[in-house]
């Protein structure tokens, strides 16, 4: 079995794993690191989203192997000393979750659009969460979340 | 800080889900746990003639592989069915056995044949491909209108026609006398789509069984863990209450399709008894495609009698409903009385007969999903009312306002056995025409004629029947459940409040609603509030969620425990104030004596009960911890009016929804922020039905045709606006709190005002009706089609 | 998932070397079709070739008269190129909107283009830019390279490096996407330099293709009126339940109209 090593939050992690195992097993079955989730089989619900040395990609879409030597953040790496990261806190304040199974995905995508894009419309936000499906809020308040966290990040010089 | 009624608290469940800290079922893997992998049936219909699982016996990693004989050897039974309903004749529906795993026959693509359990799901995986099972290949029936044609393929050879019940609810000599006499009769042929439910968390299980005490416990992704314990203990497993468990942890959505007791929880828990490991199953979700129960599925014709001013005398309906290959647990209830029972909508129509047939068919079982039964009777309503205004040429809020139910009416009895307590459509279509700017509508019309755009306004005042109730009605109707819920204020030593409730949030915020319910009457903050849900071991009893009942029926069970609670607390400050009982008065947190500042902090009376030095022992037992089952006096009925604005471009026949607004009436609202985010939900779902979404089987063979998100449209968040919502409150008048219930509202409302907002934009082509979902093909046809009629 | 070997060659000898002989193994560009493919056990390859870490592969430069794009150049990183949005805006365009931004930041060019789904957009885009594959074995003029549905000109240990995209006087794209898949239903590709126009048509058909009779029609007159009266023929287009042959010979028709619009 191949060993990889990958930083994930922050911290240096190896492990032996097969040359089959999917990124986001090597984070929820090696790891324990339960928080990103896995909702399809194909690729199109946004659940796993992780952050990759700065982008975002679908952890169910990319074997452990693959991702040798690199940093990834999980929704778990977000919060910094106790803190919530601005757009987590927006989501909060925004009711942006119900049941909170795609929300650590679409947290982690909006991230990410508010890193390339500081001041998104609604239209631009929308059209950024094609790849992140949610069944519960119609997606009006994570619209408007991700519009607030975005700011935030903006002002907080993130 | 205390978090009365009314405040848009935040969500207190939130920082563990925005932290990756939930625990659901997939993230909880317990010691020793083998994994399973089911065998399904690749045929919609065939016979099996042999399961022959030696050489995936000997695979790398594989403990054991169960098929059908072995449960039947081991003595399980069959999946309970938990509504039964009579036919017009009085004979009982037809009940086939449902088997765990299929038995002799296969009733639909998925249908659970084996279960594979190896050490690791890729060996389970692996050895599940090595199990050869021989079919033989039957015809099969998919189309509700196809299977009670004659000559077709039985689903059953023991249930002629596929018919499982042939009911019907009105009187019909009155309704075909008005039909026949009526000035105006509107005739409609209508199909409500089957859907697919969805929740982002595909189902998981884990069976576990401690050798040492016998006991088993389930942990499993489902909405009601009493009723789960209950129909798989007692009916397939015969296992009694006391020696099972059944863990909800938190839930990832369920949309009513966590609420059925699933053959994978029996089969997973059973497995774990045998083997003495627990045994893990989660779904991968092309699994879920074709084993979650679907929903909707109706095929109608329905006819409505007018005068001549537009008032309504009479409505007919005839459904047949797609049940699918076996009776999942609510199936024969929700064409039926969680339906047709609602034909009377938001109207005064005098008389109403509807007949409903449940009909088997080789797919995947269909039962309740978000609104379950009243979606379909409120798109069918107001898509007929809607038809009735366009050809009685009336402004269809006018001829709404028409047939309303007064205000001043209440409590209205209808024709259709529920009676209304409350309501005011009236208001609520006032604030939804306002908000959407109604007056305005014909400029915008115009304005987007200009840019080549067809445009169209569409409404729908729906009603809905939620917290299915009462018990003893229930029960006469087939009801084999109580239909009551439970909660326990635990009141602990230092003051802090343990709530522990038989609803299950599995997203619509429970644990901070109810503990609003909590601070409001104790005067305490939230944070010294815990709500409990979703473990049998921890939860005196409960029915669950769904129907929109838990703050109607869970919350006055709480609120009538927190009236124990402060009763008791009352006797115990009596007796530390040396005052009479009658004396206390409870407010803000304290025990006062009336009219004097003599008081005792709720804190101060909660250790009391529980170091009771100075306490009356001879009369009042020590403790603060008080339970409560409350049985509704009726349904709760919310209702509204939704109001939705589309454009349709010509040359893709794409519709594109420019605006949508809601009106409400939830009765009294605890927490406005988490009610807008059920009505967004909801409405997105019902959006995605009338637009998007389809469930499809191939007509010949069975097949699923939409068995993934590549082909099952889910609603994105490019395919919706911002929703305007509004609600106005008219209080139930028959439970503590005046709560009505939000969480299905929108899946009812939406799906005829986009409807009506589409065939208004098509109506100057003279397109009169269109079935969901208005696919962009299927408008393109219509439009295609009506201007060759037109040149021709 | 069944499982391989995996290897992370560091250059495309390496590489070709590691498929050499393999009949059953699988390059990997941006593994966005091909991991899905193998989680739902369509697949079996005995070994996985990853492209990811050869880094000649990647980069985008401006070459003469035309953009190069290395084959492992990112979605992402097409579309947010001043190089390609200066150059052919329209390209830039068409990478913005393939899958969604997870799948823009890991799927590639040249994954892309040697899958030849029939619903991918970059064959479109290849077609009407009169695009050059080159490999590590020789240059493919796009008219030569799309075989049939997910068939291409490619030998079995051919690797495609770069794509050689020669920069128009103006062209845009234009999408129908699949309403639950999101990939195009209908996707066409304009593309005029100097009098000639060429029309790529994506999604319709097994393969991509070139929809001469618009190109006739547009070369003489580079308007939306031009072509209202071409018809599509629906003969052998696909169909399934999201849109017959006839809506989307409707669709090539309106996409084409409107992709002419867009690129002024």
């Amino acid at each position: 079995m191949p060993s990889v090593t990958i930083t994930v939050n922050g911290k240096k992690q190896t492990a032996n794993v097969e040359n089959r195992t999917l990124l986001v097993q090597f984070l929820r079955e090696h790891l324990g690191l339960t928080g990103t989730h896995v909702g399809c089989d194909t690729s199109q619900c946004g659940a796993c989203v992780v952050n990759i040395d700065g982008y975002s990609a679908k952890s169910c879409t990319m074997l452990a192997v693959q991702v040798e030597g690199a940093n990834v953040t999980t929704i778990e790496g977000l919060a910094k000393d106790g803190k919530l990261h601005p757009m987590q806190e927006a989501f909060r304040e925004h009711h942006g979750l119900q049941c909170g199974f795609c929300t650590p995905g679409m947290v982690m995508s909006a991230v990410d659009l508010a890193t390339v894009n500081k001041n998104p419309s609604e239209t631009d936000i929308r059209h950024w969460l094609e790849g992140n499906i949610c069944r519960c809020t119609g997606y009006h308040n994570i619209v408007k979340a991700i519009k607030a966290g975005a700011e935030a990040m903006a002002r907080g010089g993130k | 800080m205390s978090a009365p009624i009314g405040a848009p608290v935040r969500r207190k469940e939130d920082h563990r889900f925005l932290t990756g800290r939930g625990t659901y079922t997939d993230d909880i893997n317990r010691p020793g746990q083998l994994h399973a992998v089911f065998v399904r049936s690749p045929h919609a219909h065939a016979e099996i003639v042999r399961v022959e699982a030696s050489a995936a016996k000997s695979a790398p990693g594989v403990v054991a592989i169960y098929s059908s004989a072995d449960l039947v050897a081991a003595g399980l039974g069959t999946l309970p069915c938990g509504w039964a309903v009579k036919s017009k004749d009085g004979s009982p529906m037809a009940e086939p056995p449902h088997p765990v795993l299929a038995q002799g026959r296969v009733r639909h693509v998925g249908d659970p044949v084996a279960i594979v359990i190896a050490e690791s799901r890729d060996q389970a995986q692996e050895a599940s491909e090595r199990v050869v099972v021989d079919y033989r290949p039957l015809p099969s029936v998919s189309a509700v209108d196809e299977a009670v044609k004659p000559g077709k393929p039985l689903v059953y050879d023991s249930v002629p026609g596929n018919i499982c019940y042939d009911w019907h609810i009105g009187e019909q000599a009155p309704v075909d006398a008005a039909i026949a006499k009526a000035a105006h009769v509107v005739r409609l042929d209508i199909v409500n789509n089957r859907l697919i439910p969805n929740a982002m968390e595909p189902r998981a299980y884990i069976g576990e069984f401690d050798r040492g005490t016998g006991d088993y416990t389930l942990y499993t992704t489902c909405q009601n863990p009493h009723a789960i314990r209950l129909l798989m203990g007692a009916f397939v497993l015969h296992l009694p209450e006391h020696k099972l468990r059944v863990v909800a942890p938190d839930v990832g959505g369920g949309f009513g399709s966590k609420i059925y007791h699933y053959a994978e929880e029996a089969a997973v828990t059973w497995a774990a008894g045998q083997l003495g490991r627990p045994v893990k199953w989660v779904a991968e979700r092309s699994e879920s495609f074709v084993s979650d129960a679907q929903g909707r599925d109706h095929v109608t014709h329905a006819e409505l009698a007018l005068d001549k001013d537009g008032k309504f005398l009479a409505l007919k309906v005839a459904t047949l409903a797609n049940l699918g290959g076996y009776i999942s647990t609510f199936a024969p209830a929700v064409p039926t009385y969680l339906y047709a029972t609602l034909l009377a909508g938001t109207y005064t129509t005098p008389a109403i007969y509807a007949e409903v047939k449940g009909v088997f068919t080789h797919t995947v079982p269909v039962d309740a999903y978000r609104g379950a039964g009243r979606p379909e009777a409120s798109y069918l309503i107001e898509r007929i009312v809607d038809q009735a205004a366009r050809a009685l040429k009336l402004d269809p809020a006018e001829l709404r306002r028409r047939n309303f139910i007064a205000t001043t009416a209440y409590p209205y009895q209808t024709p259709v056995a529920l009676a209304y307590d409350s309501g005011d459509y009236f208001t609520t279509l006032d604030m939804a025409l306002k908000d959407a700017d109604y007056a305005g509508f014909e400029q915008r019309r115009a304005a987007a004629g200009r840019q080549g755009k067809l445009r169209g306004l569409g409404m729908a005042s729906y009603i809905e029947a939620c917290g299915v109730a009462p018990s003893a009605v229930a029960g006469a109707l087939g009801a084999r459940a109580g239909l009551y819920e439970v909660a326990a204020v635990r009141v602990n030593p230092t003051g802090s409040v343990t709530v522990l409730t038989g609803t299950h949030s599995h997203g619509q915020g429970h644990e901070t609603t109810f503990a609003q319910l909590v601070s409001e009457r104790l005067g305490m903050p939230v944070e010294n509030i815990d709500v409990v849900h979703g473990d049998t071991a921890r939860i005196p009893f409960g029915m669950g969620t769904y129907g929109s009942r838990s703050l109607p029926v869970g919350g006055s069970a709480l609120v009538k425990a927190l009236d124990k609670v402060v009763n008791k607390g009352k006797k115990i400050a009596a007796h530390l104030l040396e005052a009479a009982e009658a004396d206390i008065e409870f407010k803000d947190g304290k025990f006062t004596v009336t009219g004097t500042d003599r008081a005792k902090a709720f804190g101060e009376i909660a250790f009391a009960a529980y170091v009771p030095h100075n306490y009356p022992l001879d009369e009042l037992e020590p403790g603060l911890d008080e339970a409560a089952f409350y049985d509704p006096k009726n349904f709760t009925f919310p209702s509204g009016t939704h109001v939705c604005e589309v454009e349709i471009d010509q040359d893709t026949g794409e519709v594109r929804i420019v605006a949508f607004t809601a009106a409400d009436d939830f009765g009294r609202i605890v927490n406005p922020m988490i009610v807008e985010g059920q009505v967004h939900g909801g409405l997105a779902q019902g959006i995605g039905q009338a637009l998007l979404e389809e469930c499809r089987y191939d007509r010949a063979s069975g097949q699923l045709l939409t068995g993934s998100y590549m082909d099952y449209c889910m609603p994105r968040a490019d395919n919706l606006p911002s929703f305007k919502v509004a609600t106005h409150g008219t209080m139930c008048t028959h439970n503590p709190l005046g709560v009505k219930g939000c969480g299905e509202a929108g899946a009812i409302g939406a799906p005829g005002a986009v409807m009506n907002a589409v065939l208004d934009a098509l109506a100057p082509l003279g397109i009169t009706h269109i079935d969901m979902p208005a696919s962009p093909e299927k408008i393109w046809r219509a439009m295609a089609s009506r201007r060759t009629a037109k040149a021709a | 998932m069944y499982n391989f070997e995996y290897q992370q060659p560091k250059s495309v000898a390496d590489a070709a070397k590691a498929i050499a002989g393999k009949a059953d193994a699988k390059l990997m560009a941006g593994g966005m079709t091909l991991i899905p493919t193998l989680k739902q056990r369509l697949a079996k390859p005995t070994d996985v070739v990853d492209l990811g870490k050869i880094a000649d592969l990647k980069g985008i430069k401006k070459d003469g008269n035309a953009i190069v794009i290395g084959a492992m150049t990112r979605h992402a990183d097409v579309a947010s190129s001043d190089v390609v949005k200066g150059a052919i805006p329209a390209l830039a365009d068409l990478a913005a909107h393939i899958g969604d931004p997870a799948v823009r930041n890991r799927g590639t060019c040249g994954g892309s283009i040697a899958n030849n789904d029939p619903a991918a957009d970059y064959p479109a885009g290849v077609l009407a830019l009169n695009a050059t594959i080159v490999t590590n074995k020789r240059k493919i003029a796009a008219d030569d390279f799309f075989k049939g549905m997910f068939e291409t000109a490619l030998a079995a240990d051919e690797i495609i490096t770069a794509v050689s995209f020669p920069i128009p006087e103006k062209a845009a794209y234009m999408k129908f996407p699949n309403p639950a898949s999101r990939y195009a239903i209908v996707g066409v590709f304009v593309a005029k330099t100097g009098p000639a126009v060429r029309v790529g048509v994506t999604g319709a058909a097994p393969s991509a293709f070139r929809q001469k009779d618009m190109e006739a029609a547009l070369s003489k007159s580079f308007t939306g009126d031009a072509i209202k009266d071409v018809k599509q023929p629906q003969n052998g287009l696909n169909a399934d339940i999201h849109a017959s042959a006839e809506y989307r010979a409707h669709l090539v028709g309106v996409m084409a109209k409107r992709a002419v619009a867009k690129a002024g």
